[in-house]
């Protein structure tokens, strides 16, 4: 890898471990997430996730101030996990460390042990502890510890083997997770689907006003987890060691599939010939017709599309797999970029190794980085989230969002990217991109492009 | 005085004191003690207000609006001034999510004007630096920001890990300030000190007088200069206040912080007044600089069109000068006729409604001069940091108790400068001003604005906000993002006063118009009532029509 020049991060590509966490159990029914530490980071990071899936979104926190950096925060965590259960009877509470708890040492598995055992009338809601310091990885480490924590917490039993099949998708959108629902259930699939924010964060109109919202992964099929015939989890940038689908397969002995982002004709069918080997017989005929309106589409815009290039950012396996995608149709992803470390690796297992010679890989990087190196290549477009806005508009190129955080438009959490679907609807869009452009910059006003 | 304080519509038949207990009764015992002490209900006939308990520790586990004081210093105060480059020492994460957050404008003289205020600089520590000691990289950091903008100053704000790992960012910032031979200075403004974001305005109101004010000494001439405290730009806010103020030939050396710069704070002290906006988060740099340079402070609100009236006409009272007072005369009359206009109209429809305000430190306050003059009442409001003084009003400044949650937070001991004291009034010229009516170094605060029998509740939580919705049903609800989705999930609309809902400005007289309009809009819209689909409907129509 290049030796950076830079040591500070000038606009960040990446958000906090506790983010990924707190998501994670924004998806798990009944559950409310708990930031153990500084009661402003829990507010940060609601702020941050309301702009996005504009939902209410509530995370308690345990409030440490000066004195707890002293004496320690195992007070304050039992006294907030007592109040929590008071006010809002969760069925479970996900508690996430943060920078500071951290710092101070503070052991959180130790802490539930001792609050379970304590007071035994506390001891009937599940807890479940994860380590989120942000000064190890990113908001996308938080979240798969947080699955992983989940996993090793609630999955005990180990019984007969059911037709169940349980899919781990990473952090994707709302109208993602319900697309996925949607494919499984279309297979005639029984599934667990961790986390499942897809209602929790994206809900109907209330006529009464809930204090936990409804929806989410039930805690009794995340139980029923170990006993799956299937794993699939969703994202190439996991390093086995650490993935909770990994740790399931290997605990109950259960066939795991890790696999890309479904984006893309390539990665969709990789996705749906897993599920067609897991339920045993062919995709549903209007699967089939998905993809064939699809290819009939790549035909159609290919015009408008070949040779164009683009500057993709973002989480690593969404960069991944739209690079995957872009290269389908002939667009060429100069630059990949992630405020991860470990991009070439992800890119490596999806991308052809011609196009990885066409394609220049920033990881780690910011956004000062990324629009440094967009100067130099001269994209055509940019592929992410509204965090690029920025640089987009300093270099006059349009913005194709996508990916997360998205709160300068309406609709980020009913914005759709996986399966054929998926990239039906971010082929259309990625097309009418460059339609308009061509439109807009052609001096006669063509109506009839 | 418009509305119709005193009486209060709408909700007549519900008992203050039973909502009271009804918003804390499922906490347990020792909690609810707690908040109870946080919940007043103000009965104005029986004199001063009751005392509030505000300031202190939020409990565990009660989810509440608050930030930290890291988010008060940097994001708050230093976060609206464009020329300074901002750089979070810690994790990535609160350097990220404070990150042109608010709806903070600023306007640049030209497109090649320094403006940092897209760019969020972080020294994003890793486990490394948490070991070891993270002043390396900051230094490197500094040294990078430096390169890159070649800024007038830079700052540095403490995260959370800073002050556990013993870093010493001023030290550092010394060093660099040296090697630089520009401004750097630090804030110890770490998250877990004191007890919400006002923490964090007291530590940055320090630094600035410590590192800034009355670094550059240039004349003004003008003959009514003032400076502008506590005024963030939210939503355009300062440019309108601007604008009125030069319609009246007052001079705006500096505001804190909104559309500033690092020249109008070092240039500061050549005003002759200052006027306080929100009190909460900058009343101690008014303090300091009368202390040190003679300018006495008073309380302003530009939020408001009778407000903005009010105290463009105190200014001109202070200045006590026929010419200036007649053209402020002018400037009222001429800007009100439009105010009155829209106001007549969206009062008429408006009349009667009722609206709280959960935000901020003076906002709440403010807003409710807004409400006032379209004949709303604001029947309950409370602040997210707000102290004592802010409900009580400064009178029960000696009766504070001060926690050791905020006795950390320096003091610093201000004397007159030597060179640039120079006292604006003398005594007897203040004496004199007061005796007519011109109030200073005082703020009422919120409760003495406050209908009778009107809750006030301090730090609510996210818990008590859905039972007084649930209560009052008010036809609005002023918080933030954070409250705004519950809010508007029991279809009740919800105005964000931190960042307008990216409507704005409010300010001013122009404001007071937007104001007008967009509550017009949201109070009678349809949307609200046309939620509940057709099936829901119906049998309550009946209903309703038997008995109106
Ligand atoms: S302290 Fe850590 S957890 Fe909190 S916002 Fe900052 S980076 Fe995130
Ligand atoms: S509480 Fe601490 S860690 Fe959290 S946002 Fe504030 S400064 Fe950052």
């Amino acid at each position: 890898m290049e030796k950076k020049t830079f040591v500070s991060t000038r606009n960040a590509c990446k958000l906090c471990a506790p983010f990924g966490s707190t998501l994670v159990f924004k998806g798990i029914e009944g559950a409310l997430p708990f930031i153990h530490g500084s009661q402003g980071c829990a507010t940060y990071i609601r702020r941050y996730m309301i702009s996005h899936f504009r939902e209410p979104v509530d995370i308690a926190s345990s409030s440490l101030g000066e004195s707890a950096t002293i004496f320690g925060g195992r007070k304050n965590l039992s006294a907030g996990l007592k109040n929590v259960m008071k006010q809002y009877n969760p069925k479970m509470i996900g508690i996430a460390t943060n920078c500071l708890s951290e710092t101070i040492g503070e052991n959180i598995e130790q802490y539930i042990k001792e609050f379970q055992s304590n007071d035994k009338a506390y001891s009937k809601i599940p807890l479940v502890g994860v380590s989120a310091p942000s000064y190890k990885g990113t908001h996308q480490t938080g979240f798969h510890e947080a699955v992983r924590s989940v996993v090793k917490t609630l999955v005990k039993r180990k019984g007969e083997r059911k037709k169940l099949l349980s899919i781990l998708p990473g952090f994707v959108s709302c109208e993602d997770l319900r697309h996925l629902k949607e494919i499984l259930e279309d297979f005639g699939l029984d599934y667990t689907l961790l986390p499942d924010y897809s209602e929790t964060l994206d809900g109907v109109f209330w006529n009464e006003y809930r204090k936990i919202p409804e929806g989410g992964t039930p805690i009794r099929r995340i139980k029923e987890m170990g006993m799956s015939k299937a794993v699939i989890e969703l994202g190439k940038s996991l390093l086995k060691s650490e993935s909770a689908g990994s740790w399931l397969s290997k605990e109950f002995d259960i066939p795991y599939y890790n696999l890309p982002l479904p984006i893309g004709i390539q990665e969709s069918d990789r996705f749906f010939k897993t599920l067609e080997k897991v339920k045993g017989f062919p995709m549903p005929e209007k699967y089939k017709k998905e993809r064939g309106r699809l290819l009939d589409a790549y035909i159609d815009g290919h015009k408008y599309l070949f040779g164009k290039k683009a500057v993709i950012y973002g989480d690593e396996d969404f960069v991944a797999s739209m690079a995957s995608f872009v290269s389908e149709i002939g667009v060429i992803p100069v630059l990949c970029a992630s405020g991860e470390d470990r991009l070439k690796e992800t890119l490596k297992t999806l991308i052809d190794p011609k196009i990885m010679d066409q394609i220049e890989v920033l990881p780690s990087s910011d956004f000062m980085e990324i629009a440094e190196k967009a100067e130099v290549l001269k994209p055509d477009v940019f592929i992410g989230s509204s965090k690029g806005y920025f640089m987009a508009r300093k270099m006059k190129v349009p913005l194709m969002r996508a990916g997360f955080p998205i709160h300068d438009r309406m609709g980020g959490q009913r914005m759709l990217h996986l399966g054929y679907k998926g990239t039906q609807m971010l082929f259309d869009r990625l097309v009418n991109i460059f339609i308009e452009v061509k439109q807009e910059t052609s001096p006669v006003g063509y109506s009839y492009i | 005085m418009l509305g119709n304080n005193g009486k209060i519509d709408g909700f007549s038949g519900i008992n203050p004191i039973e909502s009271k207990e009804e918003l804390i009764k499922i906490y347990p015992a020792k909690v609810a003690r707690k908040r109870a002490k946080h919940i007043t209900v103000y009965d104005r006939e029986e004199g001063d207000p009751p005392e509030i308990e505000a300031n202190v520790r939020t409990v565990p586990g009660i989810i509440t609006q608050r930030g930290c004081s890291y988010a008060g210093c940097k994001g708050v105060v230093l976060g609206p001034t464009r020329d300074i480059v901002n750089i979070t020492h810690g994790p990535i994460g609160c350097g990220f999510y404070s990150w042109l957050t608010r709806r903070n404008q600023t306007r640049p003289p030209s497109d090649e004007s320094e403006n940092f205020i897209t760019y969020a600089f972080s020294t994003d520590m890793q486990e490394k630096e948490i070991i070891f000691g993270g002043e390396k990289k900051l230094k490197q950091a500094i040294q990078e920001a430096y390169d890159i903008f070649h800024p007038k100053a830079i700052s540095i704000f403490a995260t959370c890990p800073v002050g556990l790992i013993g870093d010493d960012i001023h030290a550092v910032a010394r060093e660099m300030k040296e090697k630089l031979g520009i401004n750097v200075f630090a804030f110890s403004c770490e998250g877990y000190k004191g007890v919400s974001q006002s923490a964090g305005h007291h530590i940055a109101n320090n630094q600035l007088f410590k590192h800034v004010i009355g670094l550059k000494n240039e004349k003004n001439d003008a003959k009514y200069k003032i400076n502008l405290l506590g005024e963030y730009n939210i939503g355009g806010d300062a440019f309108e206040i601007e604008r009125v103020l030069e319609k009246c030939g007052i001079e705006l050396v500096a505001t804190f912080s909104g559309n500033s710069t690092y020249e109008g704070f070092a240039n500061s002290h050549v005003a002759d007044l200052n006027t306080v906006m929100c009190h909460r988060s900058i009343n101690y740099v008014a303090e300091m600089m009368e202390k040190k340079y003679g300018i006495p402070w008073t309380k302003v609100n530009f939020i408001g069109a009778e407000s903005s009236a009010k105290s463009l006409r105190k200014i001109a009272a202070y200045f006590d000068n026929a010419e200036l007072k007649a053209k402020v005369e002018k400037v009222i009359e001429e800007e009100m006729k439009e105010v009155e206009k829209v106001r007549a109209e969206v009062k008429a429809k408006c009349e009667g409604k009722t609206a709280m305000l959960f935000v901020g430190g003076s906002r709440a306050h403010h807003y409710q001069d807004l409400f006032t003059e379209i004949g709303m009442t604001t029947v309950a409001a409370g602040y997210e940091f707000g102290h004592r003084d802010d409900y009580e009003g400064r009178r029960v400044l000696p009766t504070i108790k001060v926690d050791a949650d905020s006795r950390n937070i320096e003091e610093l001991e201000v004397s007159a400068d030597e060179k640039l004291y120079s006292p604006r009034k003398t005594e007897a010229e203040i004496e004199k001003m007061k005796s007519k009516g011109i109030d200073f170094k005082e703020y009422e605060g919120l409760m003495s604005d406050m209908a009778k029998n009107s809750l006030v509740i301090d730090d609510i939580s996210h818990y008590e906000t859905e039972k007084l919705l649930e209560i009052y049903k008010p036809d609005i609800f002023c918080a933030g993002i954070k409250e705004k989705y519950a809010i508007q999930k029991m279809g009740i609309p919800c105005k964000q006063l931190h960042s307008y809902d990216y409507g704005g400005p409010y300010a001013g007289f122009k404001g007071a118009i937007n104001f007008y309009k967009d509550i017009d809009q949201m109070v009678n819209t349809k949307i609200w009532k046309e939620i509940k689909a057709p099936w829901e409907t119906e049998p309550q129509l009946s209903a309703r029509y038997g008995s109106e």
